[in-house]
């Protein structure tokens, strides 16, 4: 088939919508929240004009619109929704469950501080508090990745070694609100792509009666853990023969992280989603002047990618990680995971760790090339956490 | 309409949908409910798919690596189960617009739950299924508490009932409210069948099983279940006390068919409710209080109200559907 690309300026959030109009999946159920709405806007109106052959559920709470796709996908559908911040932490329990009921379900976060006190601009509170609930996490840097990441999730999260759900983040507002150029594939290419969803074990097989969701006590729970622990290891080996499917059909190559001007970087900047780009002309500017620096740009963080990491950043002078998101009394979630994942390579490098942008503080190049002076003067401290952009 | 008879004849030869096997305790309402709900739909050959919200059904039937259940069955989590169902049968109907599902096939879409799951934490997702006009068929079996957990009080629990979270003590008589009116609730949503009905009324029950089943629109059977457990009652005594819940106006049996009333069992003569009250032991410390009889009063004086309210509403619409 021919690849014959639409290349249109358009926000994350119709670019994600779009995606879900191709994919057109048997059931959405979704429920509005700034700044996730105006996807759900746009497939509403895929909805009414006929677009999509898709049965939309507009449920009254995020906690329905979860329940509402573990129905759906465990009735043997393919089922998506799409949120952000509160309304990801209101669908909290079910958010467990889906993961645990091992249903390839593909949800869009626009990523949104959560409460409190309320604020709807952007940062990775909402993600990180699901960070441990068996979803796969995808991050984006620009609405063109979060277009391709909600069509490759669809293939990822129902692949029979997987079989998991997949959280697409971007970010708010600067993602989900911000117009970039993105090219659209033909609508047949990525339905091939897609291909159709294998039901396994649907409710609607009478013929096959099976139990959703008994009572699993002492006796079974936790080897049902260890199987989920399983399928999301097996995502690190499935993942990759996935991307590289999607290159060959659609020219764009991912992978579980993306290096930066790392060839003979000695000070790494690590980040998810779109301060990734900010990062990039930080990085730039820093290499003509004559600095050898890189950045990784984590696209996932479910599973972590700790093998990459450790053979990317192994050697490496300093390492920098930038989080958009805090864990009171403990490390930041980003940089507690790369620091982790440094312990046991053979020359680790020095380590510093910065939050910057909560409740959608802009982040600026000079904050970026203040923390990349750090790293340079050797000023970091792997047990401080510092901050870029507050008032002190 | 079928009959008893003919019912234990069909399902002597068939499973009911439930085995045996399940470890519910012996005289609980729930599983003659599950059992009267599954014999009406697969005698009208309809394909069950069945949802459970959290509760002693859910966990009493279904220990892994067990279950009672030989229908396809999800549990979701406790407050859910409206919506769970409802991408349950969405996922039906977008599939079968896509020629995946034959076309002659016919489900009955059932959540169970109990009052807990359907008064207090499940609410909004009942009114949700309801007001988007699921067809589900929603049965809530009524025990008047969270009996699952060890009798705490809930919306559904009568006033005076001894529960660990609301007890008859020394200055407290026990819950001083009266019982949420869940029927009320669900029947004010357009479009909706809306019943009660009690397991010592099985042909009432039966029919309306029918009715709910066959209805265009969300159905919602409010079943009193008695939990002998936390009743304080012996375990043969689930359908005697639940024939004295209809004797005495506890339990009316009428039926919402959008928006027009009937009064589907109307005694001749009543009984007090204080004789309701008497043959449960939750009752017993309420009783034996100095102010009992004020507070006995007030429930007798409530059935009466809402029995004189219940006629009225069946004679004003009549014939005057909402929709």
């Amino acid at each position: 088939m021919e690849r014959v690309v639409e290349r249109v300026a358009v926000t994350g959030a119709e670019a994600v919508a779009n995606a879900m109009r191709q994919i057109e999946p048997d059931v959405v159920a979704a429920y509005p929240i700034t700044p996730q709405t105006p996807i759900v806007e746009y497939f509403a109106r895929f909805v009414a004009d006929g677009v999509v052959r898709t049965e939309m559920i507009p449920v009254e709470s995020e906690h329905s619109a979860m329940s509402a796709v573990v129905g759906a996908a465990a009735a043997g559908a393919r089922a998506m929704t799409a949120t952000s911040a509160n309304g990801l932490a209101l669908m909290h329990e079910i958010v467990y469950i889906a993961a645990s009921y091992r249903l390839p379900i593909v949800m869009p976060v626009v990523n949104r501080a959560l409460s409190g006190p309320i604020n709807i601009h952007c940062d990775h509170s909402d993600a990180m508090a699901e960070r441990d609930s068996g979803w796969i996490q995808l991050f984006a840097e620009t609405n063109q990745e979060a277009y391709d990441f909600t069509i490759l999730a669809v293939r990822l999260a129902e692949h029979e070694d997987v079989r998991l759900p997949v959280m697409v983040n971007l970010d708010g507002f600067i993602l989900s609100h911000g117009v970039e150029p993105v090219e659209f594939y033909p609508d047949e290419l990525v339905k091939k792509f897609v291909g159709e969803l294998k039901p396994m074990y649907p409710l609607l097989d009478t013929e096959h009666p099976v139990t959703w969701g008994p009572l699993d006590l002492y006796d079974y729970y936790f080897e049902h853990k260890r199987q989920q622990i399983e399928a999301m290891e097996n995502v690190k080996k499935v993942f990759p023969e996935i991307a590289k499917e999607f290159e060959e059909t659609f020219g764009r190559k991912y992978w579980f992280v993306e290096p930066y001007r790392m060839e003979d970087a000695e000070h790494v900047m690590v980040a998810l989603g779109s301060t990734n780009s900010t990062i990039k002309y930080v990085v730039d500017e820093l290499r003509e002047e004559g600095y050898k620096v890189g950045s990784l740009k984590i696209w996932m963080f479910r599973p972590f990618p700790k093998e990459q990491l450790q053979e990317l950043l192994n050697g490496r002078k300093s390492v920098v990680v930038l989080d958009r998101a805090v864990s009171f009394g403990a490390e930041a979630p980003l940089y507690e995971a790369v620091k982790s994942a440094l312990y046991e390579v053979a020359a680790r490098p020095m380590l510093g760790s910065y939050v910057y942008g909560l409740g959608g503080r802009d982040i600026k190049p000079e904050h970026i090339r203040k923390a990349f002076e750090d790293a340079i003067n050797g000023n970091l401290i792997a047990d401080e956490q510092r901050y870029l952009g507050l008032r002190e | 309409p079928v009959n008893i008879k003919q019912l234990a004849q069909e399902f002597d030869k068939k499973e009911i949908g439930i085995t045996q096997g399940h470890r519910l305790c012996p005289g609980c309402g729930a599983p003659i409910t599950v059992k009267f709900v599954m014999m009406i739909a697969r005698h009208l050959g309809y394909e069950p798919v069945v949802g459970l919200a959290t509760g002693c059904l859910e966990v009493s039937t279904s220990i892994y690596p067990y279950t009672a259940w030989s229908v396809p069955y999800i549990h979701n989590a406790f407050e859910n189960v409206a919506a769970t169902m409802s991408g349950v049968e969405t996922a039906y109907k977008a599939l079968k617009n896509k020629g995946k599902i034959p076309e002659d096939k016919k489900y009955a879409f059932i959540a169970f739950g109990g009052d807990g799951g359907t008064y207090d934490i499940g609410l909004q997702s009942l009114s949700g299924m309801l007001e988007r006009g699921h067809k589900v068929l929603y049965v809530l079996y009524d025990n008047e508490g969270y009996m699952n957990t060890g009798n705490q009080r809930s919306g559904s629990t009568p006033p005076g009932s001894d529960t660990t979270t609301a007890p008859v003590g020394k200055k407290l008589p026990g819950k001083v409210q009266l019982k949420k009116n869940i029927v009320e609730i669900v029947a004010a949503h357009e479009n909706v069948y809306a019943a009660t009905a009690s397991l010592s009324e099985p042909m009432d029950f039966f029919a309306k099983v029918e009715k709910a089943l066959n209805f265009d629109g969300p159905s919602f059977l409010a079943v009193f279940s008695p939990c002998v457990r936390f009743w304080r009652v012996n375990d043969d005594k689930t359908v005697e006390i639940s024939k004295l819940a209809v004797e005495t106006k506890y339990w009316p049996l009428y039926e919402v068919e959008r928006g027009v009333y009937r009064v589907t069992r109307k005694p001749r003569q009543f009984k007090p409710v204080e004789e309701f009250l008497k043959a449960q032991g939750r009752f017993r410390k309420l009783l034996s209080r100095p102010d009992a009889k004020e507070i006995v009063d007030e429930l007798q004086e409530y059935v009466d109200r809402r029995w004189e309210r219940l006629l009225t509403l069946e004679e004003v619409t009549k014939d005057k559907p909402i929709r």
